[in-house]
């Protein structure tokens, strides 16, 4: 019998639970061992960068909280920093600690899926419940400050949509006092327990040679040594301004990444800590009336206040001809914003660069010769969310 | 200014004839070199000037304008926390360009999408298939002749109209 080196193709989702969406995976396996793993995508794709070429550029905010349905506002962050820059406009500091309280906020909400259905995946289910449970407390700043639990919308060019709501402070402070003492509690349910390590030690290896070859971005290519985080080399929102350590890792391993990824969360709570501290009284938007909305007195009580609004709603602001590149530290890795400007008020071509996306590209790599359980947690360590990656 | 940047005198030097424009604009630097040399081009700044990781690459359809694509590609070099951005026209006439597979597998699946999406052909691509639409799909969406509603319906008037 030649039945030894037969190599059998298994077909794994669309529909299947640990894919973390829609995703299609052919595996080619020899007895348990991946020989060729094709993964199909696209089923989420809903032409989101065609779509904002035929809006102005308040009306594709909307969309870009769609893309990484569970770090809206990082998406929302990218999209409206490309704009202002752009424009050239100055951001008002108030509008921009909010933005990096609420981005942060929004890595530990991405972070928490993360450490939730990673560990469900490999058998842990008290963590998972552990992490949704702490969700909901970003969710719930997340609904008082913008009106939804996840497609958030609230930033806009030049700053931010409303003033914070009474209480925001307390609500973040409680995030700040509380999260650390969870993340003990995740780290004792997983750090040391044999079963994760035995799932995770020598998971998923990539080299941070590999790792920058298949484009690797985030916790993933930290995890693998390469120290770069885009807060850091190429601040925006006035990361310049705090204090926060670059974790990496030394095997490249699954394992080293939810390291990566647990300090991360620890010093996210450092930066909403600072950022807090550092919030004072004063406008939220920039002064740029060309390009920002006027505030509601003067729309209700003005004339010229009501004109203004109407016209930024209805046909948009010009923005100078021009292209640029707003690299972004999102959860998931470098998200990147592309926009080419002709001069009118929508954008000519305004291109997503997705984390999920490319760092996806790289399974190819990562599961070949692993085993077939290996893979769900490969899925998981990469963390990769379908609705960035369809677009 | 663009001029006085290490990697566009470096590259200026050594592909003078395809070298056709450097400009800065917001601090960021555009390179843009002729097609047929942007896998040297590419190379050099990858081996030479540590631009390691490619970021990005997307292309442009200027539809009306001669040459009508533009493909782009964003550089990053991790250790000099620097960024380029290089570009290259493509006719639509000749429309393909050599595939940057051959240095970094991040253009794999990079490449098919700007395949899938605008229908140019990166040469020596491993796998040059659709990657988002289906493989029977017909058209090029992102293409700026190819209807928003799809084009087998009504034109889209546009909310702004």
């Amino acid at each position: 019998m030649a039945a030894s080196n037969e190599i059998m193709t298994l077909n794994m989702g669309p529909q299947h639970p640990s894919t973390h969406g829609v995703l299609r995976l052919v595996v080619e396996l020899d007895g348990e061992v991946i020989q060729k793993i094709t993964p199909h995508i696209g089923y989420l794709h809903r032409g989101i960068e065609k779509l904002s070429e035929h809006r102005t550029y308040h009306q594709t905010i909307p969309l870009t909280d769609r893309m990484d349905y569970l770090a809206p506002m990082s998406n929302n962050l990218g999209y409206v920093l490309a704009v202002e820059k752009l424009l050239g406009i100055e951001i008002p500091e108030r509008a921009q600690a909010v933005r990096v309280i609420m981005t942060e906020l929004t890595r530990l909400k991405s972070h928490l899926v993360w450490i939730a259905c990673h560990a469900l995946d490999i058998g842990a289910m008290t963590v998972f419940l552990y992490a949704f449970r702490e969700r909901e407390k970003v969710m719930d700043i997340y609904e008082r400050v913008s009106g939804a639990r996840m497609t958030s919308n609230y930033f806009r060019v030049g700053g931010l949509s409303r003033e914070l709501p009474p209480g925001f402070e307390k609500d973040v402070q409680e995030v700040i006092d509380t999260f650390p003492g969870h993340f003990d509690t995740y780290e004792g349910l997983l750090t040391q327990n044999t079963i994760w390590k035995q799932r995770t030690i020598g998971n998923g290896v990539i080299s941070a040679e590999d790792a920058i070859d298949w484009g690797i971005t985030g916790p993933a290519l930290r995890g693998s040594g390469v120290d770069t985080d885009a807060r850091r080399d190429f601040p925006y929102s006035g990361y310049e301004k705090y204090q926060f350590a670059v974790p990496t890792g030394k095997n490249c391993d699954t394992y080293d990444r939810y390291k990566v990824r647990l300090i991360e969360l620890r010093e996210s709570v450092k930066i909403i800590d600072q950022a807090l501290k550092s919030l004072k009284p004063g406008p939220i938007l920039a002064d740029a009336p060309q390009v920002c909305y006027p505030d509601k007195e003067s729309v209700y009580n003005s004339i010229e206040g009501l004109i203004h609004h109407f016209k930024i709603a209805s046909e948009g602001f010009p923005v100078p001809e021009g292209e640029v590149y707003q690299p972004l530290e999102a959860p998931k890795g470098e998200l990147g914003y592309y926009i080419v400007s002709d001069g009118g008020n929508r954008p000519y071509r305004m291109r997503v660069r997705p984390p999920s996306f490319v760092n996806l590209g790289a399974i190819e790599k990562m599961a070949k010769g692993s085993m077939l359980a290996d893979l769900v947690a490969i899925i998981g360590t990469l963390d990769i969310v379908l609705g960035e990656i369809d677009r | 200014m663009a001029e006085n940047n290490r990697a566009v005198v470096k590259l200026k030097e050594r592909f003078a004839d395809a070298v056709l424009e450097c400009k800065e604009f917001r601090g960021e630097i555009t390179v843009t070199v002729r097609k047929e040399k942007i896998l040297e081009v590419l190379k050099t700044l990858r081996d030479d000037l540590g631009f390691n990781f490619l970021t990005d690459l997307t292309a442009v359809d200027y539809l009306g304008s001669e040459p009508r694509f533009m493909v782009v590609y964003h550089l990053h070099s991790i250790a000099g926390k620097e960024r380029i951005r290089v570009k290259a026209p493509v006719t639509e006439e000749a429309c393909h360009i050599d595939s940057a597979t051959a240095l970094w597998n991040s253009a794999n699946w990079l490449e098919r999408e700007a395949f899938d999406l605008f229908g140019i052909t990166f040469v020596n691509h491993p796998n040059l298939v659709r990657i988002l639409l289906t493989d029977d799909w017909v058209g090029y969406p992102l293409r700026k002749d190819y209807p928003l509603q799809g084009p087998d319906r009504e034109p889209y008037k546009g909310r702004l109209s």
